[in-house]
């Protein structure tokens, strides 16, 4: 069970590890990155058109970039795209969404709990826990600092 | 001028990110998880939002933002409900993002094979 962990960690990282000189790395990250914030604010503006506030339009486009990643991840297109963007894909939350949608695609073999149901938190998991756990250190700290003294 | 700005400041976050995976090797789920609290930490000094009127999309959607969120979900929450905030608001403001990965990963795993060449 280990075994297959580590390989399926090994070749998402041989996915999303660049091969060639760190420059062209760079530039392929910057460009495929910002192409995809600019596509999330076509999003984000078109949202705004149809007259919703800003959290509400902001909602609604990360529901369409983590539905398109998913689905970009389900026909094996944003593997190929990581190959050659490196953190241009895996930075923005569509990296977020394929590190979630990948696992859950690969172990479904492995049955719906221990397969998919572990796996599709595999990145996921340590992302909630350490977001979550940040922000209640720091909101523990502004809690004491605002409200106790 | 937004969609240039939004291209810049994105595309420069993740440059910046692909130079820090080049010259330590990190491995991609240590970067999303310190991207996050890089995004909390940011959150909570008060630059991301700034970085967010600038930027918009180009701050918006790199996952500093979901870090960004959660602080201001847990702020926000204290704000108004006091001490239990701390534990009502990050997941709140954690839920669109994490529900529509979690929901639509799950239906792609019923819909899709992997693609493992063996």
């Amino acid at each position: 069970m280990t075994g297959s962990i580590k390989e399926h960690y090994d070749s998402y990282v041989k996915n999303v590890t660049p091969t060639a000189s760190t420059l062209k790395n760079v530039w392929n990250a910057f460009w495929i990155g910002g192409l995809i914030c600019t596509f999330g604010q076509l999003l984000l503006e078109g949202f705004l058109a149809l007259g919703m506030d800003k959290d509400t339009a902001g909602y609604y486009e990360m529901v369409c970039l983590i539905l398109s990643s998913v689905l970009l991840t389900g026909f094996g297109i944003y593997s190929k795209m990581a190959k050659y963007a490196g953190a241009g894909t895996l930075v923005p939350i569509t990296g977020f969404a394929n590190s979630v949608a990948s696992p859950a695609i690969e172990f479904k073999k492995e049955g719906q709990v221990f397969g998919v149901g572990c796996r599709i938190f595999s990145i996921a998991g340590p992302v909630i826990l350490y977001g979550i756990f940040a922000s209640w250190v720091l909101g523990l700290i502004y809690w004491i600092t605002h409200y106790v003294f | 001028m937004i969609y240039l700005k939004a291209f810049i400041v994105g595309g420069l976050i993740c440059a910046i990110t692909q130079i820090f995976i080049d010259k330590t090797k990190l491995l991609p789920g240590r970067i999303m998880v310190g991207m996050v609290v890089i995004g909390v930490i940011l959150g909570a000094i008060g630059w991301y939002d700034k970085l967010m009127d600038f930027a918009g999309a180009g701050a918006g959607v790199p996952l500093s933002s979901f870090g960004n969120s959660l602080w201001k979900g847990v702020k926000e929450a204290v704000d108004k409900e006091g001490f239990i905030g701390l534990f009502t608001g990050g997941f709140k403001a954690g839920a669109v993002g994490t529900s529509a990965a979690l929901i639509f990963g799950y239906i792609a795993s019923l819909i899709f094979n992997p693609r493992t060449k063996k």
